[in-house]
């Protein structure tokens, strides 16, 4: 359980974006020393607000973009000694949106078919199709939306056309990538128990991307918070959402909407928007939206400190600052 | 697994109501009387290139200087023998139109075909590829917009001789600027759909992303263009031949026919006004057909 599947070592991506007319370039740090480890049959939920490099971060799993800097193992293997196809045999995504993420041209057969047509597996074409047909079984789809196109689809249908086509190579690792946003509250919950029962049945390791947290409470086993391309708070599940350290983190699980009536919005107290992450603030970087920052914050960056409850960026839990 | 399989299995039956885009597609087709009407007179001048040998009553090339000028049959003077008259050379007009939907088609067809194949590939490619590639294309197509056409043409026909091949050529190697612009701003707009990136993580190799994932879902784009230049490829052929640069005598073009026209223009009318009407007639045959592929093929809710 315990053994590092996926690992990753102050991994960074930067981003050159252009400054505005003769002002060249500068860095974008959308990645800035993510350390993590992802383990063998772990639900890891990685969350944060929109832009803080959540996706990004899926995207160097999945080999589709290179790290900058540091270095992503799988099973102790650097990724970029993976070609790309051994890497999509044991890595496989899954999408937010499944009106996106489907070919409107081809059939249901041939989206879930084009892994195994593309890495030459069944290349008997009946073998192909009863492998295809058995894998959309596995996850609720009948037969006969075989020749179907994903626009005869519901939205939870597509999505479950997704998860057989990243299932039906057998990988050993799903990076979801909001896999349950754009659906309706009703299939949603359909998509995560599906989800769950097939990580059961094929020994699968998650890397969950959500803004959900509900969502990553009821699937994670593990949390990782992040915020502006670090991870500032990691913990198990349980850990996490009972005695949350981090002040983001706090104020994240604060800012979660009830459907209890009365009780109106939630105030995050964050106060002062979403920094700019071409100029991040000096030294914490979240201290100009915390409750409780302190004047070290605003000159030196926190060091992870680790401990039996997981992993925290806070000044706040260091005690050689105090 | 099975204590939720219930509820899935209602949700399944419940939607599955959808036709196929197939399916969708016929229907829009059939309810767009533009689309029907263009691809109908398309469909006639097209049969009548093939059918020339039978339809056409003479020899198109017939020199009968005894008969010059013979009006067409709604004239007093008119004959079933030519009736559509003939010309200044005695040859028969109708055969001369007839035969002439060839050279226009053929024209069309072949300069469609080779502004095609440059400019979707140039425009897919930057497109796809971004960066370096598409600073390139873009360059390349800026320089393409800044030569005039006609000027180009015309210069290099004079210099080099004309012939039909040669107009083909040059027209060919002029014409595909709008393919490439619209090629490639569709494509960047599919690049970055999840489709996309699905199929890269798959492992799938680049040409076959892009002739799996992205050709089919911007070949809506490429009919589009490809019947509009095709119209405006023939007209452009007219028009060179009319300035004695295109097709050369004695080949039966419409565009040369209402250029040898012209001097008769007001004693003997149908010279000019028979080419024209069927230049006319093709040519907006094939804009209602490229309009009615637009709408027809334009994501729901738009036309």
């Amino acid at each position: 359980m315990s053994e590092a599947l996926l690992e990753l070592v102050e991994v960074e991506r930067r981003f050159s974006v252009s400054a505005g007319l003769f002002r060249g370039r500068r860095a974008l740090h959308a990645v800035n020393g993510v350390s993590l480890a992802l383990r063998r049959g772990e639900v890891l939920g990685l969350v944060g607000e929109s832009g803080c490099g959540k996706s990004t971060l899926g995207r160097m799993l999945l080999g589709l973009m290179p790290a900058s800097a540091g270095e992503i193992r799988l099973e102790g293997r650097p990724l970029a000694a993976f070609s790309t196809r051994e890497l999509a045999r044991r890595v496989q995504p899954i999408f937010q949106d499944p009106y996106s993420s489907l070919n409107p041209r081809k059939t249901v057969g041939a989206i879930v078919g084009l892994p195994l047509a593309v890495h030459g597996i069944e290349a008997d074409a009946r073998a192909r199709r009863k492998r295809v047909q058995e894998t959309m079984e596995r996850v609720g789809l009948p037969p006969r939306f075989f020749h179907s196109y994903p626009n005869q689809l519901s939205g939870g249908q597509r999505q479950r056309v997704a998860i057989a086509r990243a299932l039906v190579m057998r990988p050993e690792i799903l990076i979801c990538d909001e896999p349950t946003s754009a659906l309706d509250v009703s299939v949603q919950s359909q998509i995560l128990n599906l989800l769950e029962d097939m990580r059961r049945e094929f020994d699968l390791t998650y890397l969950l991307i959500s803004h959900n947290l509900a969502v990553v409470e009821h699937i994670a086993t593990r949390v990782a918070v992040m915020y502006l391309g670090r991870i500032v708070e990691e913990a198990d599940t349980v850990q996490l959402f009972r005695a949350p350290r981090h002040p983001y983190t706090r104020a994240l699980l604060a800012s979660v909407l009830t459907p209890e009536p009365g009780l109106g919005v939630p105030d995050t107290h964050l106060g002062v928007s979403y920094p700019n992450p071409l100029d991040p603030p000096p030294g914490c970087t979240f201290h100009p939206r915390c409750g409780e920052a302190m004047p070290v914050c605003r000159e030196r960056a926190p060091a992870a400190l680790a401990d039996v409850r997981g992993r925290v960026e806070c000044h706040l839990y260091d005690n050689a600052v105090k | 697994m099975s204590n939720h399989a219930a509820t899935v299995d209602a949700t399944l039956t419940e939607s599955f109501a959808g036709p196929s885009p197939g399916e969708l597609l016929r229907r829009r087709i059939r309810g767009h009387a533009g689309l029907l009407i263009g691809a109908g007179v398309l469909a006639l001048i097209v049969l009548m290139a093939f059918a020339a040998p039978w339809l056409a009553p003479q020899d198109p090339y017939a020199q009968d200087l005894a008969s010059r000028l013979i009006p067409p049959l709604w004239h007093e003077n008119g004959s079933w023998v030519h009736p559509l008259g003939t010309d200044m050379l005695g040859r028969d007009y109708l055969s001369r139109v007839v035969y002439g939907s060839r050279i226009s088609l053929l024209i069309g067809f072949s300069v469609m075909l080779i502004s095609g194949v440059i400019g979707a590939v140039l425009g897919i490619v930057a497109g796809y590829f971004g960066g370096r590639t598409d600073l390139v294309v873009t360059y390349l197509i800026t320089v393409r917009l800044s030569l005039p056409v006609i000027l180009v043409a015309l210069t290099t026909v004079a210099l080099a001789g004309s012939s039909l091949w040669m107009v083909i050529l040059v027209l060919g190697l002029l014409k595909w600027d709008r393919y490439a612009v619209v090629l490639r701003s569709a494509t960047q707009q599919v690049r970055n759909l999840d489709y996309v990136t699905a199929a890269r993580a798959i492992g799938c190799p680049t040409w076959r992303v892009i002739a799996g994932e992205v050709l089919p879902n911007v070949s809506s784009h490429l009919i589009v263009v490809a019947t509009l230049e095709m119209g405006s490829a023939i007209l452009l052929e007219a028009a060179l031949s009319f300035l004695g640069l295109g097709v050369q005598p004695p080949a039966p073009s419409w565009g040369l026919m209402i250029s040898e026209a012209k001097g008769y223009m007001f004693f003997s009318p149908w010279l000019i006004s028979i080419p024209g009407l069927a230049l006319f007639a093709l040519v907006l045959a094939i804009n209602l057909l490229g309009d009615g592929v637009r709408d027809v093929t334009a994501p729901e809710g738009r036309s």
